[in-house]
């Protein structure tokens, strides 16, 4: 029997296996940011304990901080955090991409784009969206801080060996479908803990004919679906995404990689625990309704009647999402309005995220009494899309154009939702209180926060030109 | 690690499903740079309204539920955000166990390097369990040793615990202190492998 991917990478890391211990697996890049690694610091410092490879370690800032007057931080306990990071990542010899560097951006959006990720490595972050970085055949998972604090200290974590999810997605998407789409569709049909206990492997057409970004996308909400890391086979969009960034092998160091990574495909007669099929041709743009990622229908349809719940325990979760949301039961999806939209978050902020939405509101405007933010994923996006004249487009269109972070994600900086006010939102979470408390939020892709900005409430992306009519 | 041996204490009903990290520990308190004072900020926008005031119908808030230790909670509790900031509330809070038919993986791993026991127990052992701590006072008594967990009114059930895990936790060893001690074995590693990464630095 062969190897799935999952398994290949795995057996190349595992530093010291024995009996009843779960394996020690040596970890090849670890990312770092202000909000879950102070504590992680601490510890060193208090047992005097060096960080091991700080040449395998690299930080930047992203959850906290603002995205208009970069340099007043006005929250002093959130400018403690920051300040914090620098203090530490300068005591500990750790590479910084710091407020002001061209590099900062969201860590799983500057990963990728600085060539920091690449295919059959491990690599973790105190983050659970670092499920992000599976998408180039790295095996990539969120970590919490104690265990931060164990990969500085060690380059190591003691982690059981996951089970293995195929997850195939076939067929072909129909116009204005997107990864997103692909994604909250997944975790609509099979719930928010499919995923527990196993790294998933993302393949079939579907997946083969998006472009890395879009990947991205796919891979990182599969922490929505419960798996903690996603990975899907590089090929030669990966290698080609790859050549030339900053911290990639260049010529024949650069072959030699690529000859290796070929290697990772999971091999034809590899067995998986569990499988799942998608068919592509039937996913329709998405939109989440309720308080969890699987809380989602298609744009063309409605919000479930209590009636159609399975459980009591279902039906109360959806009760309370329709007490917490607003909604009726029944309601149609495009009959819900919205006076926010917020595009960006590491689900969905890079140049390709910011084209598609640009191309939806091109010489338009968002309508009267909505709030729309964008906020490119890092800096290197944000001068991209300048430079590329969308941001021209968003701010002639009545959309904010930020600097880059987390921001209304999570809200942890200046960017929040109000309270009751329905969000159109490119992020992954749309949890009570996620973007504010009270906040109402609806989890799209960026065409369709995009439309919904100019309508004011969802509209289906694939009808677009109706609507105007 | 702390260490974890037997506790008995009062048990408290959270019957909700996919009880998420955010509701456990609103981000606007994931700014502190310290691992303590987290309690004050648990289940934060559910335990009080948002003028500030208590909302005396949520579970932790009643009277009788006071002083509980151990949370009995509904299925894939902990999911989402990796913030470890959510064992440290439950923690600080007072909670040293809590059970569930199913954790989310993250916040699992999260409360086991804490010393918070998170016990999977059969889907009718939680049913039975959330029924019977709506009926204060009704007490628990956790035993590690012996993978037990017994009621005041008869209950019993055994649970499942990773060896690792038990000898980590009964032990209340430094994780980081056993791993240093294979120090040798890491380097031996990066020797053989030392094409896998790309320095930064």
């Amino acid at each position: 029997m062969g190897n799935t991917i999952i398994e290949k990478i795995w057996e190349k890391h595992v530093v010291h296996r024995e009996a009843g211990k779960p394996d020690l697996v040596y970890i090849d890049l670890h990312l770092v940011h202000e909000v879950t690694s102070p504590q992680a610091f601490s510890g060193l410092r208090m047992k005097n304990r060096p960080v091991r490879r700080s040449d395998l370690t690299f930080a930047t800032m992203d959850h906290n901080v603002p995205t208009v007057n970069r340099n007043q931080i006005v929250d002093p306990v959130a400018k403690n955090q920051m300040d914090t990071l620098r203090s530490n990542c300068l005591e500990f010899d750790i590479p910084l991409a710091d407020l002001d560097s061209p590099d900062q951006g969201i860590v799983h959006v500057i990963g990728p784009e600085l060539g920091l990720t690449k295919p059959g490595m491990t690599i973790v972050c105190g983050d659970s969206h670092t499920s992000t970085h599976g998408a180039f055949g790295s095996l990539a998972f969120g970590i919490g801080t104690s265990e931060v604090e164990h990969v500085l200290a060690t380059q190591t974590l003691w982690q059981a060996k996951p089970k293995t999810l195929k997850v195939e997605v076939s067929g072909s998407l129909g116009p204005g479908v997107s990864a997103k789409d692909v994604i909250l569709y997944i975790i609509s049909k099979h719930g928010v803990k499919f995923g527990t206990g196993y790294v998933i492997e993302f393949c079939g057409d579907v997946i083969k004919n998006m472009s890395m970004e879009e990947r991205m996308t796919i891979c990182n909400m599969s922490i929505e679906g419960g798996a903690k890391a996603s990975i899907v086979a590089p090929d030669d969009k990966t290698f080609t995404y790859l050549n030339g960034r900053k911290y990639v092998p260049e010529g024949d160091d650069f072959l030699d990689n690529i000859l290796e990574w070929k290697q990772l495909e999971s091999d034809d007669d590899a067995e998986y625990d569990n499988a799942i099929e998608i068919d592509g041709n039937e996913i329709a743009p998405m939109v989440s309704w309720g308080t969890n990622p699987s809380m989602t229908a298609p744009v063309n349809s409605r919000v479930p009647y209590l009636s159609e719940c399975d459980t009591e325990a279902e039906r109360k979760a959806v009760q309370r999402a329709f007490e917490y949301m607003g909604l009726e039961e029944g309601q149609q999806i495009t009959d819900i309005n919205v006076t926010k939209v917020f595009i960006g978050s590491c689900t969905n902020s890079r140049l390709e995220d910011l084209r598609a939405a640009a191309e939806v509101i091109r010489g338009k405007k968002a309508a009267a009494g909505v709030q729309a933010i964008v906020v490119p994923g890092s800096q290197n996006v944000k001068k991209m899309a300048e430079e590329e004249g969308l941001a021209q487009i968003f701010m002639e269109a009545g959309f904010e154009w930020r600097e880059s972070g987390c921001s209304m994600c999570l809200s942890m900086n200046a960017d929040i939702v109000n309270p009751e006010e329905h969000c159109a939102s490119t992020s992954n979470r749309n949890f009570e209180g996620r973007q504010g408390a009270g906040a109402r939020t609806h989890l799209v892709s960026p065409q369709m926060a995009a439309a919904a900005a100019l309508h004011g409430h969802f509209v289906d992306v694939r009808n677009l030109a109706a609507v105007e009519v | 690690m702390s260490s974890f041996k037997e506790m008995t204490g009062k048990a408290v009903a959270m019957d909700r499903t996919n009880v998420d990290t955010d509701q456990i520990i609103p981000k606007q308190f994931l700014k502190r740079i310290e691992k303590t004072g987290f309690g004050q900020y648990l289940f934060y926008d559910w335990r009080f309204k948002p003028n500030g005031e208590l909302n005396e119908n949520f579970e932790l808030n009643l009277p009788e539920n006071h002083g509980a230790s151990i949370l009995i909670a509904n299925e894939n509790f902990g999911c989402g955000s990796s913030r470890e900031h959510a064992p440290w509330a439950l923690m600080d809070y007072g909670f040293k166990v809590i059970i569930a038919p199913s954790f989310a993986d993250i916040f699992h791993q999260n409360c086991l390097k804490n010393g918070v026991l998170p016990i999977v127990l059969k889907e009718d052992e939680v049913a039975y369990l959330l029924k019977q701590s709506r009926k204060q006072p009704y007490e628990l008594t956790v035993s590690l040793e012996n993978k037990s967990v017994l009621g005041s009114d008869g209950f019993k059930a055994e649970f499942d615990i990773h060896p690792y895990w038990y000898n980590m936790l009964l032990n209340g060893w430094d994780e980081i202190e056993l791993t240093l001690q294979l120090e040798e074995r890491i380097r031996e590693y990066e020797a053989e492998h030392s094409g896998n990464s790309t320095r930064i630095s």
